[in-house]
């Protein structure tokens, strides 16, 4: 007898659990040929706003972790999507109808970028602070912070390695996202989902929802507990009008030049679209080399 | 015994004020097309100058002008020339200082001896630092050869109204920028001193625009369809209205904004020091200074005393005549302004904080307002959420450093903030948890143009002075897009 396949259902990720949209919504993610593939669940505005509460609690245990622990765990994001890599490149396959070579190219540049991003958190501070030569008896210094929490709109057609690309860079730097997956391709975004919770990322850190853009992007773009928005998945009509609602609270705002060629070495701009830097002056009195006195 | 300071004023001759001034557009001031205006000294309330404004089609013509200078001289001269440029200016600032600190003093209202060893020195110093990176872009850690933006579009506020053309002017220039820049409406002569500084230094037409008027005028110049970056220094409220504006136009945008500073006093301070730190911290310009100490967060077991110390302290403040050079508290710098810092002091009262301000006299001419302290406030009083950009602080107290943090961060700014102890951990820790983007330990109101300044949340983005400021103006190892 034939073994009849137990076909999962693909849910939200929010805080680190798998739950349905509160909303009990679904949708009809189809393959490239337009096949039923599964239902995705459909994100509410609520849901929207829980994942921004779990994202404040991420933002609260990963900003305190400390840099050398952040890279291990991005890592080990890496170690755990190598180990899937075969499920990856089928998925990748039956929802954008690319080829095995293709597919492979992009789990394995994937791959790649974490372990890129991850190298990076413990270098932040020294690329992207400095040592300030004040005139007076100060130790002045600058050093990058995380922004806070990130709303991401994921770009459209790289369903693995364009999501990746946009959450690294803001989670090395000490930030929690909340990310709304493109919506032609819930069940990669959904399937990496279940990656990153068996990677030893806390709890809310990274957050990803399934639905509409349209319905939920401009709720992510005026609450005001989001610090800044990556909206690399908006198209131009519709980034105006979040860039208007971000005002309201200054967000920070991350608008790629162009279509991102995520093929490409990435620069630093991802990096510091979403770190703060922070100046801090101490006195050093007299005994200090610009304090007067010589020994 | 009574013991009274003469009166030592400072000579206005020095200042050579002039009946009339124009704008700077194109390398020559010009008439604007727009109506005159005059600019008050608010040390006296009397008429000080008269100056033109200018309209839309002067806007047009100077950033036209910035264009042209952009892409036919500024972007073509090797660094090194442009620095030298740079370094120019901030000599010939320092040679006419006497001169910048008096008209600064009689437009601004703020006292003699902050313009003269604050705002003009510390003017001079971010054009001599930002000269020195001109040829030196490549050294910033943003990828082997960073480009300019094209024409930097500027507004600047009144509060340091020379020392802000200068933190706008000199990293716009020496990235490779040009720039047409807005003074505020009340403060213009200090910077139009500035072009002549600049025409004598033979800076070539066009590369520096100085476009005078309200705030129309700036909206207009944000809004300019020939503007490549944005820089504004004001309030949130106008900052927000610019960043609506300009949603989906891709331009870079620095915001300068807002903020509720905390200063935060442990039981193990050294009191006297932080006494002077507070004082320095909300009455440094009449507290008219974007980062102001303005919210006092004092441990509960010293509170009642130190809050004592803290009045008596005050109360010898010398409060008047900005031109006087023993004058710590000079005018607040319009009649507007005053009326809005009273209007907030009246709703503290209304809210049932208690009031105690210095009994010193004040002049009865010009816009004056006694050093004032606020006690009894609670986290939800407009006086402790709202900016009162004035010589007015808000007192609070804490027991655990945690609850001083949480205090402290709970604001919808976060531009600066002080930390007051004697334990170097704590004050460490402090500034780690701050969210904030300047933190002063056992300090306050220090800049230096080496050191970063800018804000977290709502007291804006972007970085001005050091490394980061000058990221502001450069295009800079940006993401690869497909062709």
């Amino acid at each position: 007898m034939s073994h009849l396949a137990v076909s999962k259902t693909y849910k939200l990720f929010i805080g680190g659990a798998f739950p349905r949209s509160e909303s009990g919504r679904t949708y009809q993610a189809r393959d490239n040929k337009g096949n039923f593939m599964a239902n995705a669940a459909l994100a509410s505005r609520k849901d929207l706003r829980d994942a921004v509460v779990a994202a404040r609690k991420g933002y609260a245990a990963w900003s305190k972790a400390t840099p050398y622990n952040r890279g291990q765990v991005i890592y080990r994001i890496a170690e755990m999507l190598e180990g899937r890599r075969t499920e990856f490149v089928e998925l990748i396959m039956i929802s954008t109808g690319a080829s095995i070579k293709i597919a492979t190219a992009e789990i394995d540049a994937a791959i790649d970028r974490l372990v890129h991003y991850a190298g990076w958190t413990d270098k932040l501070a020294a690329v992207l602070g400095s040592a300030n030569p004040v005139s007076g008896p100060y130790f002045s210094y600058s050093a990058p912070e995380p922004t806070g929490v990130v709303g991401i709109l994921a770009p459209l057609r790289s369903p693995l390695l364009g999501l990746i690309s946009v959450i690294a860079p803001v989670i090395a730097g000490g930030n929690a996202c909340l990310v709304v997956a493109a919506e032609q391709d819930p069940c990669v975004a959904i399937t990496f989902a279940e990656v990153v919770a068996t990677s030893d990322v806390p709890g809310g850190v990274i957050n990803i929802l399934t639905g509409r853009v349209s319905e939920l992007a401009s709720h992510l773009a005026a609450h005001a507990d989001v610090n800044a928005l990556d909206l690399t998945g908006a198209d131009a009509d519709l980034r105006e009008s979040l860039e208007q609602a971000a005002a309201e609270t200054v967000k920070r705002v991350y608008v790629p030049k162009g279509v991102p060629d995520f093929a490409a070495a990435p620069g630093t701009a991802r990096l510091r679209a979403f770190l703060e830097i922070k100046t801090v002056w101490h006195p050093t009195g007299a005994l200090s080399l610009s304090g007067g006195t010589s020994y | 015994m009574e013991w009274e300071y003469s009166p030592a004023p400072e000579s206005s001759a020095i200042a050579d004020i002039k009946d009339r001034y124009l704008p700077f557009i194109d390398g020559s001031f010009k008439e604007g097309s727009g109506e005159d205006r005059d600019t008050i000294n608010p040390g006296t309330g009397e008429r000080l100058s008269t100056v033109s404004t200018v309209d839309a089609s002067d806007i047009d013509r100077a950033v036209k002008a910035a264009r042209r200078a952009y892409e036919d001289v500024w972007s073509q001269l090797p660094g090194p020339e442009r620095g030298k440029y740079l370094f120019r200016i901030a000599r010939a600032i320092a040679e006419r200082s006497r001169e910048l600190a008096v008209v600064e003093t009689l437009d601004n209202g703020k006292p003699i001896k902050e313009t003269r060893d604050f705002d003009v020195p510390a003017a001079a110093q971010h054009f001599f630092y930002h000269a020195g990176w001109a040829d030196k872009l490549q050294h910033l850690g943003l990828g082997p050869a960073p480009r300019p933006l094209g024409v930097a579009g500027q507004v600047i506020p009144w509060n340091f109204p020379l020392l802000m053309a200068a933190w706008k002017i000199a990293p716009a220039l020496a990235a490779g920028n040009t720039v047409v820049i807005k003074p505020a409406e009340t403060t213009p002569l200090s910077i139009l001193v500035l072009a002549e500084i600049i025409a004598d230094a033979d800076l070539p037409p066009g590369v520096v625009n100085i476009v005078t008027g309200a705030g129309d005028v700036g909206s207009t110049l944000l809004n300019h369809p020939g503007v490549d970056k944005v820089a504004f220094t004001g309030s949130t409220a106008v900052g927000r209205r610019i960043q609506r504006e300009l949603a989906g136009t891709g331009r870079k945008i620095t915001l300068e904004l807002g903020g509720k500073g905390a200063n935060i006093i442990f039981d193990d301070a050294a009191q006297d020091q932080a006494v002077e730190g507070i004082i320095n911290g909300i009455f440094f310009n009449q507290g008219q200074v974007c980062c102001a100490g303005s919210r006092l967060l004092v441990q509960e077991s010293i509170a009642d005393e130190f809050i004592e110390r803290l009045k008596q302290r005050v109360e010898t403040l010398r409060v008047g005549n900005p031109m006087d050079k023993n004058t710590d508290v000079g005018a607040i710098n319009s009649e507007a302004q005053l009326g809005r810092i009273t209007a907030l002091m009246d709703a503290g009262l209304a809210e049932g904080a208690e009031l105690w301000s210095s009994s010193c006299v004040l002049p009865k001419n010009g816009f004056y307002l006694s050093p004032s302290i606020f006690t009894n406030a609670t986290p939800s009083m407009r006086i402790t959420r709202e900016e009162i950009f004035g010589p007015v602080l808000t007192t609070m107290t804490f027991r655990t450093p945690d609850e001083a943090v949480t205090k402290a961060n709970n604001s919808p700014y976060g531009l600066s903030a002080g930390v007051w102890t004697e334990k170097g951990s704590r004050a460490m820790g402090m500034a780690a948890a701050l969210r904030s983007g300047v933190i002063w330990d056992n300090t306050f109101n220090r800049f230096d143009p080496a050191a970063s300044f800018g804000g977290y949340k709502e007291s804006g983005f972007g970085r001005e002075g050091g490394p980061s400021g000058l990221a502001a103006y450069l295009e800079t190892d940006d993401e690869a897009v497909v062709q």
